[in-house]
């Protein structure tokens, strides 16, 4: 039994601690916006923060996350500006890749709120999309850092 | 065909008490779709369903039901505008859904239910029009009758009918149960375009909210009772039998239930898809080496060269090609060659089926319910009336949906254990059974004669066929349509045209990839046509002009993008501009590329692509930007870095650390352009896919005097260029 924090409240999980944490978040804990994309940490769709810090989950096990404070996007609420910013820049297509993506910029701003455009594409440059919304991930960015938008 | 559908549909008026109904949440907990398998009375509330596409609540929401799959193109956003438009609603009151999989849903071009070519919006326009359009005369005719007027003095507008003489009004909702009785009106008035509230406009997304919230139920994201989850050990080598396998060491993975050969592999069907996966890993399994053993990069290439040398099927035989060459003024024979590309799609291939003795139920991330539906006939022996479909939200989709391997391997299984199961491919398996986007090698030779005028083009293609596996139908003479597509009716006149068509008939397969044959086909076309134009000693986008005189919509896009990209004026230091154009899918599209190259480490920077699409009309532009710069950053994703690799007699790529996309560091500056006139409707999330790739090797020559024929354009082949040159 692992007893992990995620979102706020206390899960007790019967699984190996071994266990990868994207598959026990998703299978387990039924958080289902965290997506699974590669399994080897190379396109960031399984992103959540661990005690605040944006990390791949497909690349932790729970014992990793044992004791720590797991946040997904569904613990990030509706109306943070990153989110109404990625509504108002109309910025998902398939939508598959964003629940990462936004956990990658929810976690920059709350390290740099005024991040410059190089520095959004610095943190964000490890996610991959295949619909190709980067142009208007860094517009929500820009928006959400109070810099102004396209709308 | 189209008439006899929509009579079909709009004859059938329903409650949906019984039937049709609103999400059933099966488990309790995690999303479940909608339309689950006990409907009957489940919802309290009557619902009025006006014909197969809409149904209105009595609290005034007005639910669109929609056959073309979201994949992210934004179709079910554009649906929903024609019908809100015809309906005349509040924006505020529609929702969307998946429609069932029945024949009524059925594309009325296509004759089945089928997301691909861009045909959502396109083919269901004038459905989904009348769909509104017989919804609104329904509600004023029962509104006229509820207050004893004739119907021509009432008026439907922004979800009520008013009766202006008398002031009296009535929403939708309180109309539902009266406007049932009224019959179904089967050519009903279209509201014409200057009335449009909506078409035309941006308008938001309706799944927006949902996809920044992660709310929606993509494939991966179902789970009904009592499911399992399962994998299947596949070989590595295309047309590999087993020759063994430890089926124990994969039962003895905790979570492992079952073991058991299935299809063309094991399966192996556990708690957890994590033990699936392991218990896979842990078989051990052994494998013949396969139907083409020594198949990889290498000796593809030389199938490719040897094919090039055998005499192929004419495809398009336009003048005397062969006695224009001869007395042409220049001659010009050059060769291109185009790899394997995959999908990648973000969600992998998935389906959840749970097959029973007299009913199978199935939940999927397709592009073709038709397809899927088909399969599932084959493996149940069940008619399509007991099997229940359900289109999720996908993940992606590009053509690779199409496919239905993952929905066969998922409904085996389940009628193997009899539950329900959810079957994942892993990323690698999603690589390894994807039908690609099929390589190709081309020979072009073209005459210019004394004016410097293209006047004779002979094209051979190598190229594996795609419909003969699909949809043969539309094979003629032995003619793959999308061997050819964007050679044989290139955009351009062409006085003197012999395309030659020879089949590359390998084990590795091939399918739709956004833009079929047009994303390959265009990358040779385009290049040539550049080429000739810098032997001819002409500007590449005069050149063009030249020979696109009957063709003015070509000629339009191709000059929007000179316009506002500055063609003929200069450009920075070191930076090359190139431009393409063709038509696609119902609509014309230019691209201008500007790049710079280092020539040192071979890198190739794509600073800015301007793009120009004409699809005549738009129903929502904002979509169609956001297509312009997905399917710009994919194409380019594809032209400068992507390849499947071979080796052993299977696909060698594994994941995106072999299989390196586009990311965000890499995108230029990416500006597009709408023209817009009174044409047919055509399509908008693939058009901006072909001329890319040409337009960023045209911009390299421009930029460097260096001819890349060969994609995907990386940096080795600049620098072994480079060194040619000096």
């Amino acid at each position: 039994m692992i007893e992990l924090l995620v979102n706020g409240a206390k899960y007790q999980v019967d699984v190996d601690p071994d266990a990868n944490l994207l598959w026990v978040i998703r299978e387990h804990l039924k958080l289902l916006g965290t997506k699974y994309g590669c399994g080897e940490g190379a396109c960031g769709s399984c992103t959540v923060h661990i005690d605040g810090e944006p990390m791949r989950s497909c690349q932790l096990t729970a014992k990793d996350a044992q004791g720590k404070s797991i946040t997904t996007i569904e613990g990030i609420p509706a109306d943070h500006p990153i989110k109404e910013a990625w509504i108002s820049e109309q910025t998902s297509q398939c939508g598959y890749c964003q629940p990462g993506q936004i956990m990658q910029a929810v976690a920059l701003l709350a390290r740099n709120p005024k991040p410059s455009d190089e520095q959004i594409v610095d943190s964000m440059d490890g996610l991959l999309c295949r619909c190709g919304t980067y142009p208007r991930i860094i517009k929500a960015i820009r928006k959400a850092a109070g810099r102004g938008g396209s709308r | 065909m189209r008439d006899s559908m929509n009579r079909r549909s709009f004859l059938k008026k329903s409650f949906v008490g019984a039937g049709l109904m609103l999400a059933v949440n099966l488990s309790g907990f995690p999303p479940i779709l909608a339309n689950a398998r006990k409907t009957e009375d489940e919802n309290p509330t009557k619902e009025w369903a006006p014909n197969a596409w809409l149904r209105i609540h009595p609290n005034g929401i007005v639910t669109v039901l929609i056959n073309k799959s979201e994949m992210g193109q934004g179709t079910w956003t554009g649906l929903a505008m024609v019908v809100a438009d015809q309906l005349d609603m509040e924006w505020k009151d529609i929702r969307v859904e998946a429609s069932p999989v029945r024949d009524e849903y059925k594309d009325p071009i296509f004759g089945m239910q089928l997301t691909g070519g861009s045909t959502g919006v396109r083919h269901m326009y004038d459905t989904m029009s009348k769909a509104g359009a017989a919804a609104r005369e329904m509600l004023i005719a029962a509104a006229a009758s509820e207050w004893k007027v004739p119907a021509g003095e009432c008026v439907a507008s922004k979800g009520a009918v008013t009766h202006p003489k008398t002031g009296r009004t009535l929403g939708y909702g309180r109309l539902c149960t009266r406007a049932a009785n009224f019959p179904a009106p089967q050519d009903p008035p279209l509201k014409p375009r200057e009335q449009f509230q909506f078409i035309g406009k941006s308008m938001p997304r309706l799944d927006m909210f949902d996809k920044v919230n992660g709310k929606p139920v993509f494939g991966m994201d179902v789970f009904v009772p009592g499911m399992l989850c399962s994998s299947i050990e596949k070989p590595s080598a295309y047309g590999a039998k087993l020759l063994s396998f430890d089926k124990e060491a994969a039962e003895k993975i905790p979570g492992v239930q079952k073991v058991f050969t299935i299809l063309d592999g094991i399966a192996v069907v556990a708690n957890t898809t994590e033990a699936a996966w392991k218990g896979c890993k842990a078989l051990n399994a052994k494998w013949t080496p396969g139907s083409m053993p020594d198949l990889d990069d290498i000796s593809l290439q030389r199938m490719c060269l040897e094919h090039m040398r055998k005499k192929g099927l004419t495809a398009k035989n336009i003048g005397d090609t062969h006695e224009a060459l001869k007395k042409a003024t220049t001659r010009m024979v050059s060769t291109y060659s185009i790899p394997y590309v995959a999908h990648a799609a973000f969600e992998p291939q998935n389906c959840t089926a749970d097959v029973r003795a007299d009913s199978c139920e199935i939940w999927c991330p397709t592009q073709s319910q038709t397809g899927v539906l088909n399969v599932a006939m084959k493996e149940t022996e069940l008619p399509a009336d007991k099997i229940i479909i359900h289109t999720t939200m996908l993940g992606g989709g590009f053509g690779g949906k199409v496919e239905v391997k993952v929905a066969q391997e998922a409904l085996a299984i389940s009628k193997t254990v009899g539950k329900p199961v959810k079957h994942i491919w892993s990323r690698k398996e999603d690589f390894r059974n994807d039908c690609f986007r099929p390589g190709s090698l081309h020979m072009i030779e073209g005459g210019l004669d004394g004016q410097g005028s293209l006047i004779a083009w002979r094209h051979k293609v190598v190229v594996s066929a795609i419909m003969e596996r699909l949809m043969p139908a539309l094979v003629k003479d032995g003619i793959d349509p999308t061997a050819v597509d964007g050679i044989g009716n290139m955009d351009y006149s062409m006085p003197n045209l012999y395309v030659e068509y020879v089949k590359l008939d390998l084990p590795i397969p091939s399918g739709f990839w956004r833009s079929v044959g047009n994303s390959s086909n265009t990358f040779a076309v385009e290049s040539f046509v550049d080429e000739m134009a810098h032997v001819a000693g002409k500007d590449p986008l005069e050149f063009r002009l030249n020979m696109l005189k009957q063709n003015p919509r070509a000629a339009g896009v191709l000059k929007k993008v000179a316009d506002k990209g500055g063609w003929g004026k200069h450009a920075s230091e070191g930076v090359g501009r190139g431009i393409a154009v063709r038509f696609c899918y119902g609509s014309y599209v230019a691209q201008m590329a500007e790049v710079s190259v280092d020539r040192k480490s071979g890198v190739i920077r794509v600073h800015r692509m301007v793009a120009a699409i004409d699809p005549g009309q738009v129903v929502n532009p904002d979509s169609v930007l956001a297509q312009i710069e997905g399917a710009t950053i994919m194409a380019i994703s594809v032209a400068l870095k992507e390849r499947i690799s071979f080796k052993n007699g299977g696909v060698a790529t594994s994941n995106f650390s072999d299989y390196p996309i586009m990311a965000m560091s890499e995108i230029p500056r990416i500006e597009g352009h709408i023209i817009t006139n009174n044409d047919k409707i055509g399509g908008v999330g693939e058009p901006c896919v072909p001329p890319v790739a040409p337009a960023i090797a045209n911009a390299v020559f421009a930029a460097t005097g260096i001819r890349l024929r060969s994609l995907p354009l990386t940096p080795d082949k600049v620098r072994s260029a480079s060194k040619v040159k000096s």
